[in-house]
């Protein structure tokens, strides 16, 4: 039994990227925020390089609470409209780039963040796992570090309303 | 202090915080263990393009600083605050183009954590857009986790 030959990896690292662009950039808010998302494989971390606009106490300084929620909230919420398009974006074959349907983005149900430290001036970063994707709803997982990946500055857990299938 | 002046050095505090301030914030009431904020909508804020709804983060934000406004204008509370948890329940959509205002109140302060509640509305004030509950530092700054983290725990 042949396969069929795979495909050249630079059009599948294009069409994914290109997914992955299509999906952060149609929020105006990442952007508000400055985030990037870095992607290996299937695998997304999110980034917020450090800014003045996001301190919420002057004095230490420190990152705001409300945008390390924003972040974390942010990441999730990536993570899971990501999953959802995943599927197609690899179906075989592959559709072209810029045929890769948006899809419709999940609404948060409720989001509960654990701050563990204060958030230093310096870039932060976030990973979320989707522990639970059903139909209807999905909980998400999301941590969150700056320096060292083991000293997690915060964490939080949301649970979201999927996005109607088209 | 009397009322009025508590919500002026609030105006003055609020000013300070560059995030509120890149978020537009603005104090409306502060007293007693309670704060009034709200913000303006803002195309930046988007969250989903389709329907021009504000993120969710941008309100968690506000939420957050009204939370932590209300717990600094509670009698018990000295110190700058800073949030150990904080849960958000998304209820609706807030409409496009209409202020968001945050309403928290301090209902409860121990040695070293307040309580707070706080609802999130737009124009139609009758249904909550979002409500929160949290647990903030209040006091003890040497045991809170939030405010210990020093630079050189971390290292570049």
């Amino acid at each position: 039994m042949s396969r069929p030959r795979p495909e050249p990896v630079q059009v599948i690292k294009s069409r994914r990227d290109a997914a992955l662009a299509a999906l952060v950039e149609g929020v105006p808010y990442i952007g508000f925020l400055g985030l990037r998302f870095d992607r290996r494989g299937d695998e997304l971390t999110a980034i917020m390089p450090f800014d003045d606009k996001l301190i919420g106490n002057p004095m230490l300084p420190a990152i705001h609470g409300g945008v390390t929620a924003a972040f974390l909230e942010t990441a999730a919420i990536v993570e899971l409209a990501w999953s959802l398009m995943w599927e197609e974006i690899e179906a075989a074959g592959g559709p072209a780039p810029e045929a890769v349907a948006l899809p419709r983005l999940p609404k948060t149900i409720d989001f509960t963040v654990d701050f563990l430290r204060s958030g230093l001036p310096r870039d932060a970063y976030a990973r979320a796992r989707v522990n639970r994707s059903g139909r209807r709803y999905a909980s998400v997982h999301v941590e969150a570090w700056q320096d060292n990946r083991a000293k997690l500055f915060a964490q939080a857990t949301g649970h979201f309303l999927m996005p109607e299938r088209a | 202090m009397t009322d009025a002046e508590q919500l002026a050095l609030a105006r003055q505090f609020i000013a300070v915080i560059p995030h509120a301030r890149a978020l537009g914030m603005e104090v409306e009431e502060m007293g007693q263990g309670r704060a009034v904020l709200s913000m303006p909508w803002a195309p930046e804020l988007v969250g989903d393009p389709s329907t021009g709804v504000i993120h969710g983060g941008a309100v968690s934000a506000l939420m957050d600083t009204c939370a932590g406004a209300a717990v600094m204008a509670h009698p018990n509370v000295t110190q700058v605050t800073a949030t150990i948890d904080l849960r958000i329940e998304y209820m609706r959509a807030a409409q496009p183009g209409q202020r968001i205002r945050a309403e928290a109140v301090c209902h409860h302060v121990t040695r070293s954590v307040a309580f707070v509640r706080a609802t999130a509305t737009d124009d139609d004030r009758a249904r909550p857009v979002a409500t929160a509950t949290g647990a903030f530092t209040a006091g003890g700054a040497s045991e809170v986790p939030a405010l210990s983290a020093s630079p050189e725990e971390g290292g570049a």
